[in-house]
């Protein structure tokens, strides 16, 4: 993922905080934000996950126009996997393993940051609940207009074989 | 802030996430976070095609849900690190809760931190984020 302007805008941060359930005043309220001793609106700790919005290429949004989209319309999905490609066809799809998150500078509503992805480990594991499992880490830097790196976020995704047993 | 002369080793903080979690809560944070895989939004495909029993949260649900745990204990703008594992998918009318507790006291880059495990556990018990927090704190 590259993203060159992640907007962090105060409207956003108070839609994302409602989706986890927040409703600390320091994701919504200017004036008491502004109170505070952080000056101003500050987004939730898992926030920079939402820089897939500013990301032109994202897989998992729905071109406009919807084409090529795999989610269910007339039919219960939108792309046809191929037969006989196995794994199960659908089923072998990517899931979010782990996910770890380094603050290194505040972030504040108003400020725009840029992001840059690059792959880190990845190794193989077998599983009883869903065959065999891929592991691969990402690692992104986002850094402000300033130019200082701020957040790290490091992703592990798991390709699995079949859909895991619950 | 915590303030060090208040917290000692082995304190806990747990609070209730969600009760029930409802299907729009996951579609809420699909249009917040831009994920929009049909695998938490789209039953049909999500039964039919992926062959699940039904969608199921993000994992970055579960984490930001488990944020707010977080951030309501140690204060506003305090952590400087988080990380989880998901060990568990979270469905549509689960309830979740998530315990903190204080695992370490130090200097970090000459500031004073606490280090935090955390877990978050649905109504059977079953853990579904482990992970762990590094906050600053007030000497």
């Amino acid at each position: 993922m590259a993203v060159d302007k992640f907007l962090i805008e105060a409207s956003h941060i108070m839609m994302f905080a409602r989706s986890v359930g927040d409703s600390n005043p320091i994701y919504h309220d200017e004036e008491y934000a502004k109170s505070s001793e952080l000056g101003g609106i500050i987004p939730p700790p898992t926030f920079a996950q939402s820089s897939a919005q500013f990301d032109p290429e994202y897989f998992l949004r729905p071109k406009v126009g919807g084409d090529g989209w795999f989610g269910s319309g007339k039919e219960a999905t939108g792309s046809k996997p191929s037969s006989g490609s196995g794994g199960g066809g659908g089923a072998a799809m990517g899931l979010h393993a782990e996910q770890h998150f380094e603050y290194h500078l505040p972030v504040k509503a108003g400020d725009t940051l840029s992001a840059t992805t690059k792959p880190g480990k990845a190794w193989e594991k077998e599983s009883k609940r869903a065959g065999k499992l891929k592991f691969s880490e990402s690692v992104t830097e986002y850094r402000n207009q300033n130019g200082e790196l701020v957040i790290t976020a490091t992703g592990v995704g798991v390709q699995t074989e079949r859909a895991v047993d619950s | 802030m915590l303030k060090e002369n208040e917290i000692n080793i082995g304190d806990t903080h747990t609070a209730t996430l969600v009760e029930d979690l409802k299907r729009t809560q996951i579609v809420q944070y699909a249009g917040a976070s831009g994920d929009y895989n049909p695998l938490h939004t789209d039953e049909i495909f999500t039964t039919q095609v992926a062959g699940y029993p039904s969608v199921f949260a993000h994992g970055m649900l579960s984490m930001g849900l488990t944020g707010t745990m977080l951030t309501d204990y140690v204060g506003d703008g305090a952590l400087k690190k988080y990380g989880v594992r998901f060990t568990n998918q979270v469905w549509p009318g689960d309830t979740l809760k998530s315990t903190t507790t204080i695992v370490g006291i130090r200097d970090q880059d000459g500031e004073r931190v606490v280090d935090l495990e955390v877990v978050t556990t649905n109504q059977n018990e079953v853990p579904v984020v482990t992970g762990n927090a590094t906050a600053k704190i007030e000497s």
